[in-house]
């Protein structure tokens, strides 16, 4: 990504207001708000399950943002970590009777060696090539688990049974939703302190300019490779919980289209911020959930009975919004609100 | 019946024609990618949509209009090549002297937006096309019998492959693309109009995709999709080869189509997976791949 289009997230912050706001550091107030609004969010009459499935590919999104975001590597497997997570963990819940909170861990460790695996073969090559090579293996991984028994083909893995955490029964929705926020802040502010430490500073100096990095003395393929491994683990722990709240692991979990809304998630909300990615995945996924609505609101208002279908090609409204954003939007919706902000002082 | 390794000649023949002929669609595929990112440094995703384009023209050019294959096979390559000239004006420009990853994620869009489209109007399930006469039936070679329709498909592609790296390898034209590859504004210094080259050669590149698509539309089933599951692979074949060369693209393309059959007669679970695993070795082994240079 070049310069001018990277908004900085690290820009000096605003002089801290006086009262409440000194508890927050300021580049955590979106995300205090937003955790505030969730935590109210179902008894004000949200419905749970769509409610967790938005905050695990929130945190899908945060996870992929932390590689293309901070340490500038594209990767286009991404679905290959949420995927295998969503699968092995369902497996172990299911079949091999894990308990729930071992079931999570799994998933994040299936994504970490994953991650480990394809992260140190894919940053022996750069930019372009690195990406070819992540979507070529999310591909390989996908027709592994297309033919693998365990995953039932097409009709994906069914039946993964909930169970209970620490004593509490995770078979009510609103439970499972509390476990499902507190795992997304938990995971948002992992992202944040990586970020915030020295090796994010590192990881956006690889970013920058990554030959300059090296005559500094860092060994920055290891720093590469760490960074896939947190955004694989994180991706992983998404896609455990996917299965948990849903009951089900499907191949398109490992599709390589969920690699590409993935991007769009992220550049939607704005590529290298923090809330960018989460604000990406609510929008994305509130789409695709009301897109067969909004189809049929646009063919009575325009008549034209075609718009009636888009509910079953949501990939042509996908394809344009990538292709707008791409040309006109590329600072995503955060990153235009920082640039407005830093214009304005 | 002789055989080979336990296996029956014929059939290790015919999975190895079969593996010549999806080698050679990667080849096609492959060398348009390669003179795209040589000259405009933009990995073009939307190839796979291209070529799944050129079999869906052939298809209504003889369904609606009554146009044979043969004439289809110089039209759809013209009719997209045009098409594409004008996504390289209209969209793709505009992305120049940004990271190469807008462009490859334009090209993503615009890919889930041509075949989204067409999945609207034909749906996910194939469609059939109607052989044309001249390549019916088979030749019997006495080791093999060959359908004449495979062995026409990689007898084309050879020779349009072969066509392309003489007229870039050996004629002025492509010693100003060459020259245009190495150093651009230098190129243009020169009185070369490196902008319309430019939009030359992204026309180019995607009328090769639109006529290996012509030439699949018979041997293969056709669907809106049917591109996006060849271009993954056609990217893997790329980092295998490295998209240094022309000759390398053409070479590793072939071959990795030929490994692939012969992994469908000794084991077949793995074919669809082959191409990846080579993938890998080659990362370890030789980074750079086979043909390639680092840039």
């Amino acid at each position: 990504m070049s310069d001018q289009d990277r908004v900085l997230d690290s820009e000096p912050a605003a002089p801290a207001s006086r009262g409440l706001g000194n508890l927050v550091p300021p580049d955590l107030r979106g995300f205090a708000v937003l955790a505030a609004v969730m935590l109210v969010a179902p008894l004000a009459g949200g419905y749970p399950i769509f409610l967790m499935k938005m905050l695990c590919y929130a945190l899908f999104a945060c996870a992929f943002n932390l590689l293309m975001g901070y340490a500038g590597l594209l990767s286009f497997g991404h679905a290959a970590f949420l995927g295998s997570a969503a699968y092995l963990s369902g497996q172990a819940l299911k079949v091999w009777g894990m308990p729930t909170p071992l079931g999570l861990l799994f998933g994040a460790a299936v994504g970490a060696v994953l991650g480990l695996i394809i992260g140190w073969l894919a940053i022996r090559r750069t930019g372009v090539y690195l990406t070819m090579i992540t979507l070529a293996f999310g591909q390989m991984l996908y027709f592994f688990y297309l033919q693998a028994g365990f995953t039932g083909g097409e009709d994906g893995l069914q039946g993964v049974p909930r169970g209970t955490l620490f004593g509490l029964d995770l078979g009510s929705d609103l439970t499972l939703y509390y476990v499902v926020l507190a795992l997304f802040a938990a995971g948002f502010l992992l992202i944040y302190r990586t970020v915030h430490s020295p090796f994010g500073q590192i990881l956006k100096a690889i970013r920058e300019n990554e030959p300059r990095t090296t005559s500094l003395g860092y060994d920055t393929a290891r720093f590469k490779l760490l960074a896939f491994v947190i955004s694989a683990a994180l991706a992983g722990l998404a896609g455990a919980m996917k299965t948990l709240v849903l009951g089900f692991a499907t191949l398109s979990d490992a599709h390589w289209s969920l690699s590409g809304l993935v991007i769009l998630m992220t550049l939607v909300g704005g590529v290298g911020t923090l809330m960018g990615p989460i604000i990406g995945a609510f929008a994305i996924v509130a789409l695709e959930d009301k897109i067969s609505d909004l189809g049929s609101w646009l063919a009575r208002v325009t008549n034209v009975e075609w718009f009636a279908s888009l509910g079953e090609s949501s990939t042509i409204v996908t394809g344009l919004i990538f292709v707008v954003c791409v040309l006109a939007f590329r600072r995503g919706v955060v990153g235009e609100i920082i640039a407005w902000r830093a214009r304005g002082k | 019946m002789t055989e080979l390794f336990g296996v029956p000649i014929q059939a290790l023949m015919g999975q190895l024609l079969l593996g010549l002929v999806n080698g050679s669609f990667y080849a096609i595929l492959s060398l348009g990618l390669a003179i795209i990112f040589g000259l405009l440094n933009v990995v073009n995703f939307a190839h796979g949509a291209f070529y799944m384009l050129g079999a869906f023209l052939a298809w209504m050019g003889l369904s609606y209009f009554g146009l044979n294959y043969w004439v289809m096979l110089a039209l759809a390559p013209l009719l997209v090549g045009l098409f594409g000239m004008v996504v390289e004006r209209l969209l793709l420009r505009r992305l120049y002297g940004l990271d190469t990853s807008y462009s490859l994620l334009l090209t993503f869009g615009l890919t889930l937006l041509v075949e989204g489209m067409f999945r609207s109007i034909y749906g996910v399930s194939g469609q059939t096309f109607d052989m044309p006469d001249q390549l019916r039936g088979a030749t019997n070679l006495g080791f093999m019998i060959m359908p004449n329709s495979r062995a026409w498909v990689v007898l084309a592609s050879l020779v349009v492959c072969a066509a392309t790296w003489y007229v870039i390898e050996r004629t002025r034209l492509g010693s100003l693309l060459r020259a245009g590859t190495e150093n651009a504004a230098l190129t243009s210094a020169f009185g070369v109009n490196v902008p319309l080259m430019v939009t030359l050669t992204y026309g180019f590149g995607v009328a090769l995709a639109a006529f290996a698509g012509v030439l699949a539309a018979p041997v293969v089933q056709l669907s809106p999709l049917m591109g996006q599951h060849l271009i993954i692979t056609v990217f893997a074949v790329v980092v295998i080869g490295g998209m240094g060369s022309i000759l390398g693209s053409i070479l590793s393309g072939l071959m990795l189509g030929v490994v692939e059959g012969f992994t469908r007669v000794f084991y077949a679970e793995a074919s669809s997976t082959v191409v990846f695993v080579i993938m890998a070795i080659v990362l370890l082994v030789r980074p750079s791949g086979l043909f390639g240079r680092e840039r």
